[in-house]
């Protein structure tokens, strides 16, 4: 599955990745994921704990507008199923559909990054910003470090861009896609997370 | 532009400190012209600075520690000296508020920037080695975390001179490290010290775990491993899963401080309890880290110096998995007092005394291999003996301090001051240093003095208890933590015994420095020419002293537990192979190192608020990721020849030295 043809076609022309390094390289990647898992799930707790003190402010009910949030989360979740497409075309070695994809999910990823920057906007505007109560610091540093992730998630993918037209599909800027893909659709479960935790049960 | 830096954060009205910037700059001083005076600056940045070799970067963390170590021995000999004068009408020397920066940059300092170094760097010396591989897992990221690391520490020193440290301890807890309470540069250079180096230890923590799981030998099955390679793991995950909780935990106090947000403050909803759960969620784990490798090296060198394996190695390895697991189940004890209901705290309670059993299981084993053993009392040794017997007791304390009601009394004693500096003295300390005295040879090609290592030993030994044993029994009569003053004259005898107990162990320091001086001196006679001064059991021991940058000319094949002791027992030891293979080794870089740089300009910046620095080295930090990954020259090879010319360097060595008598390790 992740070590498949196209990767050792790559290591034939005369890099020196090692079928194994490409491995190892996700194996690792996937453990660092299962950390940042542990810190979403802290920053979830800290949610959990602070999540009704609201000091007398504007509660989830007052805040959030679900329609808003579920195009947020089309946009994410569409993200995801392009970037599974641009994998598909690295698989095959169509490097020109490969650029086609990501830039299409960097498009949707941009494009959530904006309603997300939107709605805190408004919500500082309205004074009702992390300052405002603990539910309210939670909230912008759980959404907030969701999107932080995205953002640099966004930068990455920008950066392969360059990688691939530059080197073409070689057996690292594979290897980096790969990681690229563990990453992005780690960021929609936990998205999935959070629309719930927070946006769903916090209008309940 | 400056932020809050000025030139008013020099602390020119304290003599104390002035005294102590003065002579750490004339040292660095100095060794800056040492190293020009030698000419060694080229190879300085060549071979040590930019290196990715796991052997190199272990030798420069275990530097860092035994630095870092005399940093924080000096703050406890503030601590000490302090109580043992302050007693009715003397105050002594400290105003409380430098005695609060002390006690909590002697513990920040003593545990992020000792005890983590010096295991990592054991770690990265032997790891490799002893599960027969060239390198580790991502010798890069290895070079970031060393130098990440070095950073915070630096971070740590620079806040003597420029501004001031944590008054809040080593621990933090809210709301007194807000900005309400604790308005200077004190808690954020505590803050972005413990994130820059929380964030190395990860990245090495995700290096060791991939290195032992997907790069050990063929034939060295998980339950063939060296059990220093499975406490490394088991750490390992240990750290993967509690440092993100530290990490958070430390945002969001840095979220509260910077932006004025409200997760552990007073106002508008905050809960200071939740930072002290989630940073002992951290914080139990980490005491685990600490120990769990230490407890792996002691197993080595028992097995080793009584010449016979390791009793129980399944129960060695079930034991371990057990402390890992349950270690992410006992945090709430460092808090029994802070107002949970009976129930929460009788089930801490529990847990607290059932993690004791594992730990239980592995001094027998210890002791079941010495039955019958033909012992030989190297320093590693005596370091181990010295363990078992106070370490043992120091942790039945523990138990004891596990009961609640114990602990409503005793919390935050000096009965508890007592209890976690003998596990970590003479748990993780004197682990460490039975692994600098067992791999030493390994790592830099000669023995060390044994004299002066067992003069070192029954100095730190007795020097222990005499430091400590009167903190039990000061925790007994009632004596609280970090007191800078006491009226009760009756401590005072007790506290002096404690002064003199640290002066012994100062005594022990100097006796290690002596014995590096003299060992150097006489290196060319302790020699270890074979690879194998203490005939040793594992793989590492088949290299040479110091191992060629490869290791391993052919990857080793194992067929059981104590592979070297295997093929002894079957007279295939260095074999020579029918050819030799070029070799692909990873090129050392300085991206690391410049890495470093900017966190610590990073760190530094934003203690101060000098936002567009702190922008600027955070953007450079992703640029220098950025370049390096676009780097695909990143390898060089060792041609067979080479390897070869290599190898027969070291087949006379091992030759010379069987001409000469078979070395005994004594």
């Amino acid at each position: 599955m992740i070590t498949d043809t196209s990767t050792f076609n790559a290591v034939s022309s005369g890099e020196f990745e090692h079928p194994d390094t490409i491995e190892n390289q996700a194996f690792g990647f996937w453990i660092y994921i299962m950390s940042d898992l542990v810190l979403f799930a802290t920053i979830f707790a800290t949610y959990a704990v602070l999540g009704h003190n609201y000091a007398g402010g504007p509660t989830g009910k007052d805040l959030f507008h679900l329609p808003y949030t579920f195009g947020e989360t089309m946009l994410l979740l569409f993200s995801s199923a392009t970037y599974g497409l641009s994998m598909l075309a690295m698989n095959k070695n169509r490097k020109d559909l490969v650029l086609r994809w990501l830039f299409v999910t960097f498009l949707l990823g941009l494009g959530f990054l904006a309603m997300e920057i939107n709605e805190f906007h408004h919500m500082i505007l309205d004074g009702n910003g992390p300052e405002r109560s603990a539910f309210l610091s939670a909230f912008f540093t759980l959404v907030g470090t969701h999107g932080s992730h995205v953002a640099f998630g966004l930068i990455w993918m920008s950066v392969m861009m360059g990688q691939i037209i530059a080197k073409g599909l070689s057996a690292p800027v594979q290897s980096r896609l790969i990681r690229l893909s563990i990453f992005w659709h780690f960021l929609d479960v936990v998205w999935v997370g959070v629309f719930t935790i927070v946006y769903l049960m916090g209008v309940m | 532009m400056f932020g809050k830096l000025g030139l008013s954060a020099i602390p020119y009205h304290d003599p104390i400190v002035m005294g102590a910037v003065g002579g750490s700059i004339l040292l660095a001083v100095v060794i800056l012209a040492l190293i020009t005076y030698y000419r060694k600056w080229t190879i300085l940045w060549k071979e040590w600075l930019t290196s990715v070799d796991h052997k190199r970067i272990g030798i420069m963390y275990i530097i860092l520690a035994l630095v870092m170590m005399l940093r924080g021995l000096s703050d406890a000999v503030m601590i000490r000296s302090q109580q043992a004068l302050a007693a009715g009408m003397s105050h002594g020397f400290l105003p409380p508020d430098h005695f609060n920066q002390v006690f909590s940059a002697h513990g920040t300092i003593m545990i992020i920037f000792v005890a983590m170094p010096f295991m990592v760097g054991l770690m990265n010396i032997v790891i490799p080695l002893q599960i027969g591989a060239r390198d580790v897992a991502f010798p890069f990221l290895n070079s970031v975390s060393l130098w990440l690391t070095t950073a915070a520490a630096l971070l740590v020193m620079v806040s003597l001179g420029v501004g001031e440290f944590s008054k809040a301890g080593w621990s933090g807890y809210a709301p007194l490290t807000e900005l309400k309470y604790s308005p200077g540069t004190g808690v954020d250079y505590w803050i972005w010290a413990f994130q820059i180096a929380g964030v190395g230890s990860l990245m090495t923590s995700i290096n060791f775990l991939v290195t032992i799981l997907k790069m050990r030998a063929p034939g060295m099955t998980l339950m063939r491993m060296p059990i220093f390679v499975w406490t490394v793991l088991c750490t390992a995950v240990l750290m993967v899963l509690s440092f993100p909780v530290l990490t958070a935990a430390l945002a969001m106090l840095t979220l509260d401080r910077y932006l004025g947000m409200h997760f552990f403050t007073n106002a508008l909803g905050g809960n200071m309890m939740m930072y002290t759960n989630l940073f002992w969620i951290w914080g139990h784990p980490e005491v685990y880290i600490v120990v769990l490798p230490a407890f792996g090296i002691f197993s080595e060198v028992v097995a080793t110096f009584s010449g016979k394996p390791l009793f129980g190695y399944t129960s060695m390895v079930l034991a371990t998995m057990a402390i890992m697991v349950l270690s992410f189940s006992v945090w709430l004890h460092h808090f029994f007092t802070m107002g949970a209901s009976p129930n929460v705290n009788i089930f801490f309670g529990i847990t607290t005394m059932i993690i004791a059993v594992p730990t239980g299981v592995k001094i027998f084993n210890w002791l079941f291999t010495m039955y019958r053993g033909r012992i030989r009392f190297t320093t590693p040794m005596f370091w181990t003996l010295g363990f078992i017997m106070t370490f043992t007791t120091g942790g039945m304390t523990g138990v004891l301090l596990a009961s609640p009601p114990a602990d409503f009394v005793l919390h935050n004693s000096l009965f508890l001051i007592a209890h976690f500096h003998t596990m970590l003295i003479t748990g993780s300390l004197f682990g460490y240093l039975a692994g600098y005295a067992y791999w030493f040879p390994k790592s830099i090609g000669f023995t060390l003095n044994e004299k002066w290592g067992k003069r070192t030993f029954w100095s730190w030994l007795i020097g222990f208890c005499l430091a400590f044993i009167p903190l039990y029994v000061l925790g007994l009569m009632g004596m609280p933590r970090r007191m800078v003053h006491y009226d009760n004259l009756a401590w005072q005898p007790y506290l002096i015994i404690a002064a003199g107990g640290l002066a012994l162990i100062l005594i022990g320091v100097l006796c290690q420095t002596i014995q590096l001086v003299v060992s150097i001196k006489e290196r060319h006679t302790a020699r270890d020419l074979t690879g194998d001064p203490w005939d040793g059991r594992t793989l590492e021991w088949t290299t040479a002293s110091p191992p060629a940058v490869y290791n391993f000319a052919t990857t080793p094949e194992v067929h059981g537990i104590d592979a070297f002791t295997d093929m002894k027992e079957k007279g295939i030891t260095y074999l020579k192979p029918d050819r030799y293979h070029d070799i692909h080794m990873p090129k050392n870089t300085a991206a690391g190192f410049v890495n470093g740089i900017l966190s610590f300009i990073f760190g530094f910046a934003m203690v101060w608020y000098i936002w567009w620095l702190a922008a600027i080295s955070a953007l450079g930090m992703l640029v220098s990721v950025i370049i390096r990954s676009a780097d695909d020259d990143t390898e060089y090879t060792v041609p067979a020849a080479e390897v070869e010319r290599i190898e027969n360097l070291h087949y006379r060595e091992l030759a010379t030295a069987a001409a000469m008598s078979r070395p005994t390790g004594e």
